[in-house]
């Protein structure tokens, strides 16, 4: 090992353009080397993230010692070159005015119609580096306009300049190599096979890098003047993959969303979710606070819904349970964290709306809570190999998908299903039931240790380990003893910065555990109150909070975002809001929960307020209000009303006040729990076991009203092997029952462990815990043809 | 000048496409005593013979061999262009069909000499006839013990695949022809990297015209000497010449490079009818056209560089005073529109304006500004787009222009088909005619 780390030498390059000299990092190519002087060189097929195509010509420039013109994009600057671009070589400018005549001539030049308009870089560097007029006065080529590549992105191609931008995307960065340019010449035409639709998760991207208005999204076609919207940098709300977004909107509504910068993180891209699951927002809101009034909810002024808030929950105080889902930004997670210790003094407060199990607690507050950053994209853009467990990336956390597939990474995923996803990734599948990931972990082959043994090695955990007894045990046992890194995926936007902000029982802000004198003492200093006035000891979570509610009923329930059929007993959640004394439901639309409570509080949504998702790296991704002059209320600032209606004020309930505490406690560098130690469990029962997950596009509410966007997922099927569709005859379709109910869904022939049935988690057909009343790993029948 | 037929020597034989009929003459001698050389040897030879390549560019051929990496522990790979779609080149359609096996020796023996152990022959796919000879040929020699494992003792593995193009020009250009043989749409790569160092599969591959492959086993087995006593030092060797348009004798006369036209023209039996010869091309309608007044000129890849043209695929076409060059030069520039891939803007929308506003002149509404905008138009194609494709077609207009630039003026005001009976131009018209 040497000492000296610190600065990798870049080689460099000498080079002269347009008569500056400078010195590039070698393979630079020459349009970036322009760029680096403040020389902007037209193009179109030139993308920084795709491979160079040199298609477009527009990029012509002069090197000397070359007979022709050169395309600056795809020119690798050599030692000593001598570039002139059209700011000293009438060559260059004659050449790329050449090419601005010729992409014209075909295009429909329809920009007061188009909407592209305005923001497009042909009309653009059409006024930048054309011709003032055109010469052309032949006729135009016509298609037909536009045409559907998927249902969501629309085609109009005599607008397009053939760039090829969308098809190398789809091929080089997606893996979906579902269109391709097809034809000859001037017919040349951006096209699907006859029946695959261009049905990617990342579908949207093509959109945004199109350089005229040949692409368009059935979401925005006709919609607004890009010169007419405001635009604000925000972050994704529906994963936890942390994505820098741009929303634009035009009088109080949100027209669109952008994939926007963000190189450690998403680089320039998001998935179809990200950028098109937003009409949520303006549909369906609960506009005023609401009091049950002889059974019937009623609506109520602020000072009476607080007043009656305040006097029911402060009655249940410490038997008061808090679920806050897995939404909310850290500032809001804080809030509840806050409200529960310091108002209510109870620690029954837990932030996962899903499957949960106490080992999984456990493992949460051992090894993740309040942890610095460790593993990062570019760690993973790195790593010599990546073990995934419990993880589905495409699905669950699509730019970690997205980078492994950047880096060609070694992968291997610990499951029962080699998915498209992983198969698009070059990964391998390490067998294991559905539940039985920790058995698997145990019995490692040989050569998966070693590659776990390498520097970089990392080990990608999802939040469904929790469902796996022993996996959460199992990842601490094996990073602990290969000196792989290890990083939790949880799926929603706000489950890191809960976890972090204290939202979990027993675990206090930053990763503090609850009985630890030392950081109580810290908590409570910050927070302005008695350390004793902290519950003592850890509260309920997970299952044992709503079982307890329902059984021995708490007094009092405080529910923030949480859909009961979410978690995998949803009788039993919905059992545990009707026993409850008295039920605050704080949210912006309507649910099972806020249809069953005594309160009900309308909040901000995330377009409302400012606030931070912590992504699953841990990286705080900070983001804006996009409406400014909302009247809407963040959940910590109602909290902080209805605290301050209790009588207990207990610090900051604003966001940056929040962010002053947050920042002032900072994360807990004390001893931590020790991480569980569940042996793995033998699998129960006989049948397919059922394997699950939320596929990225599904019945999730915040989906609602984006017909386009759904009709994109994937159909939803029950997928079995080859032999055991063949033991099922084969049929078309199959019946899977479980404990509580059947569902009828498509039979699909896919690559899954025999005697193991993939049925989507949540779709429009089929819910697993709804209509099942079946978890990962349960053996559930499966029967040819429908429902007797 | 004399024919020296070398490669067509024995076409008369009935029986020459079989390899029985190939061997009677010789046939396969080379390859024996090629495998007892050390292959770098036979790279050295081809380099000292100064053979260019024969599928158009003259690129010299023991120079192209030599960009391969050799001992890189890499799968090389020769690839044959039998791609021939030039308008009027036929050359190496006729040769596969007549003399198979010459192009199999020579396969072998390059694939030897560049140390590939698998090679393609690329066929276009509208002409099975020479698909089927090509095809039995590779099967006779597959039984005759010349492909396959350690062909004749030498250790020496080779096999080849006979391939069938779907009918694009462009996949004649050699990098959008490995696309094609890879499975892909046929669009042309970017260099570099040059196929030399990652062609077929990122592999090392040459590409090499069919011609140019049937005359190493020649080379190989008559010697240096023999070679360079045909042609001239920058273009030694012979030519296969496929004369056609309006002569009365049209067809393949094999003759050294430097012959002149006027001396195929005699070969081809003169102009028909006693005519004159108003324009000609040397190879193909991607070389600029000329006159009567160059029929003395030496056909070297040099002599024609220097008189503006190319010498191209060696395949002249001869149009007599029937012809107007008006309709002439817009049918080529919609075969270019026709074959243009798409891929680049140049000429993907330059050979669409362009054979536009050549229809404009051929229907006698051309405009006579457009006549520079047409040779603007032509030079913001020409050294500007992806491929040799781009710069053939703006090829055609400049030279027409230059020649005859009456009667493009004559068509601003009247169809050339007034002008210029269409009738009296077809091939078989002035039979009728007399």
């Amino acid at each position: 090992m040497t000492e000296n780390t610190t600065t990798e030498i870049v080689p460099t390059v000498s080079v002269t353009i347009d008569g500056v000299a400078l010195q590039v990092p070698k393979g630079t190519l020459a349009i970036r080397a322009a760029e680096m002087i403040g020389v902007e060189i037209p193009r179109f097929c030139d993308h920084p993230l795709l491979e160079p195509v040199a298609a477009c010509r527009a990029c012509l420039i002069e090197v000397e010692g070359m007979p022709k013109p050169q395309p600056a994009c795809a020119q690798v600057v050599g030692e000593g070159m001598t570039i002139r671009t059209q700011q000293s070589s009438e060559v260059a400018k004659d050449a790329q005015e050449g090419v601005m005549e010729f992409l014209l001539i075909n295009h429909p030049l329809d920009c007061p119609v188009c909407d592209k308009g305005g923001e497009c870089p042909l009309q653009n560097q059409a006024m930048s580096a054309g011709r003032g007029e055109s010469r052309f006065e032949g006729e135009k080529r016509t298609f037909d306009k536009p045409i559907n590549v998927s249902a969501q992105i629309l085609l109009d191609r005599e607008r397009c300049v053939s760039c090829a931008r969308c098809t190398r995307f789809a091929d080089q960065i997606a893996g979906d190599p579902m269109i391709e340019l097809l034809e000859r010449g001037a017919q040349q035409q951006v096209g699907t096979a006859s029946d695959e639709p261009f049905d990617s998760y990342f579908s949207g991207n093509t959109v945004q890098i199109c350089p005229v208005g040949a692409l368009t999204s059935a979401a925005y076609r006709f919609r607004s003047r890009p010169f007419d919207l405001v635009s604000v940098p925000t972050t994704c709300e529906h994963c936890a993959s942390g994505c820098s977004l741009r929303t634009d909107y035009r009088r109080g509504v949100v027209t669109r969303r952008l994939a926007w910068d963000s190189p450690e993180v998403n680089e320039e891209w998001n998935c179809d979710k990200g950028r098109f699951a937003f009409a949520y927002l303006a549909e369906g809101r609960i506009t005023t606070p609401l009091v049950r009034e002889d059974g019937e909810l009623r609506p109520a002024s602020w000072p009476e819904a607080i007043d009656v808030a305040a006097r029911g929950l402060a009655a249940a105080g410490s038997r008061t349970g808090v679920l806050t889902g897995g939404r909310l930004t850290q500032e809001d997670a804080y809030g509840y964290a806050k409200f529960a210790r310091a108002v209510l003094g109870t620690d029954s407060i837990d932030f996962r709306a899903r499957a949960t199990s106490p080992e999984e607690t456990q493992f949460l507050r051992a090894a993740v809570a309040g942890a610095p950053i460790g593993v990062t994209y570019t760690a993973l853009e790195q790593a010599p190999f990546v073990l995934l467990v419990g993880f589905e990336p495409e699905d669950e956390s699509p730019i970690v998908f997205l980078r492994l597939r950047k880096a060609r990474t070694r992968v291997v995923s610990v499951g029962a299903v080699a998915t498209r996803g992983l198969d698009k990734m070059g990964g391998e599948l390490l067998a294991a039931l559905p539940g039985q990931e920790a058995a698997a972990l145990r019995d490692l082959p040989a050569d998966i240790r070693a590659a776990l043994e390498q520097p970089g090695a990392v080990i990608l955990a999802g939040e469904r380990i929790a469902a796996s007894a022993g996996a959460p045990s199992a990842v601490s046992t094996l990073a602990a003893s290969t000196g792989a890194a290890l990083a939790w995926v949880p799926r929603r936007a706000g489950e890191r910065g809960a976890l972090d902000a204290g939202a979990l029982a027993g675990l206090l802000p930053g990763g503090r555990p609850l009985i630890d004198a030392q950081a109580r003492a810290q908590v409570a200093a910050i927070w302005g109150i008695d350390t004793a006035a902290l519950p003592g000891l850890p509260g309920l979570s997970g299952d044992d909070l709503l079982t307890s509610a329902s059984r021995v009923g708490l007094s009092a329930l405080l529910v923030a975002g949480v859909d009961p059929v979410d978690l995998p007993d949803p009788a039993l959640a919905l059992r545990a809001v009707d026993t409850a004394a008295f039920v605050v439901a704080l949210d912006h639309h309507h649910s099972a929960v806020t249809e069953r409570a005594d309160v009900v509080l309308p909040v901000a949504l995330v377009t409302e307020k400012s606030g931070t998702f912590l992504d699953w790296e841990g990286r705080p991704r900070p983001f804006g209000q996009v409406f400014k002059d909302a009247l809407t209320m963040s959940d910590a600032t109602v909290l902080g009303m209805i605290a301050s209606a209790i009588g207990t004020s207990a610090g900051a309930w604003d966001v940056n006040g929040i962010r002053r505490e947050l920042t002032a406690l900072g994360p807990w560098q004390g001893a931590r729990a020790v991480v569980p130690g569940v042996q793995p469990q033998a699998a129960a029962g006989a049948g397919f076991r059922l394997a699950s997950w939320r596929e990225l596009l599904d019945a999730g509410v915040l989906q609602e009203g984006e017909p386009f966007l759904a009709a994109t997922a994937r159909p939803s099927a029950a997928i079995v092997s080859a032999a055991a569709a063949a033991r099922l005859g084969s049929p078309a379709t199959v019946t899977v029952t479980g404990p509580a109910g059947s569902v009828t869904l498509p039979l699909e022939v896919g690559a899954v462990l025999d005697d193991v049935v993939f049925v989507p988690m949540h779709s429009s057909e089929c819910s697993i815990y709804r209509d099942l009343g079946a978890r990962i790993g349960t053996a559930v029948d499966v029967t040819a043809g429908g429902a007797a | 000048m004399t024919l020296t037929p070398v490669i067509t020597e024995h076409w008369d034989a009935p029986d020459l496409y079989t390899i029985e009929g190939y061997r009677r003459f010789g046939g396969y001698r080379a390859l024996e005593s090629a495998l007892k050389q050390d292959p770098d040897a036979i790279i050295t030879t081809i380099k000292d013979s100064g053979l260019r390549g024969r599928g158009g560019a003259g690129f010299p051929t023991g120079l192209k061999w030599s960009f391969v990496p050799q001992n890189d522990g890499k799968q090389h790979y020769l690839v044959v262009n039998a791609d021939e779609s030039e308008p009027g080149a036929c050359k190496d359609i006729p040769i596969m069909m007549a003399n198979p096996h010459a192009l199999v020796e020579g396969v072998i023996i390059s694939s030897f000499a560049i140390r590939a152990n698998h090679a393609f022959i690329y066929i276009r796919g509208e002409v099975p006839n020479a698909l089927r000879k090509v095809a039995n040929a590779v099967a006779e020699a597959r039984r005759a013990g010349y492909l396959g494992t350690n062909v004749l003792g030498s250790g020496f593995d080779i096999d080849i695949v006979v391939h069938a193009g779907a009918g694009a020009y462009i996949c004649g250009e050699e990098t959008a022809l490995l696309d094609s043989l890879e499975g892909f749409r046929g669009q042309p790569r970017l260099k570099p990297p040059f196929p030399a160092v990652a062609g077929l599969y990122a592999s090392p591959t040459v590409i090499n015209n069919v011609e140019t492959i049937c005359n190493i086993p020649y080379i190989i087995d008559r010697g240096l000497d023999w070679f360079r006593q045909f042609g001239t030092e920058k273009s030694p060797g012979f030519k296969v010449w496929a004369v056609s348009g309006h002569v009365n004798n049209p067809g393949i006369f094999e003759a050294p490079l430097g012959i002149t036209m006027r001396q195929l023209l005699e070969y081809a039996g003169g102009v028909r009818g006693g005519g004159n010869v108003k324009f000609w091309l040397p190879g193909g309608s991607s070389v600029p056209l000329l006159t009567a007044e160059h029929l003395d000129l030496p056909l070297t890849y040099e002599e024609m560089a220097a008189a503006g043209t190319m010498l191209g695929t060696g395949t002249p076409m001869i149009f007599d005073d029937t012809v107007s060059v008006v309709k002439a030069v817009t049918r080529w520039l919609e075969f270019y529109k026709h074959e243009s891939c798409g891929k680049c803007t140049p000429c993907r929308e330059g050979t669409y304006w362009i054979t536009g506003m050549l229809e404009t002149f051929e229907h006698g509404h051309g405009r006579e500004s457009d006549l520079e905008l047409l040779v603007s138009a032509c030079n913001q194609i020409a050294g500007r787009s992806f491929c040799a494709l781009g710069d053939a077609a703006a090829t055609p207009y400049p030279a027409a222009l230059k020649y005859f630039r009456d009667e493009f003026v004559a068509a601003t005001h009247t169809p050339v088909d007034d002008t210029f009976d269409p009738v009296a131009s077809y091939i078989h018209a002035g039979a009728a005619a007399r």
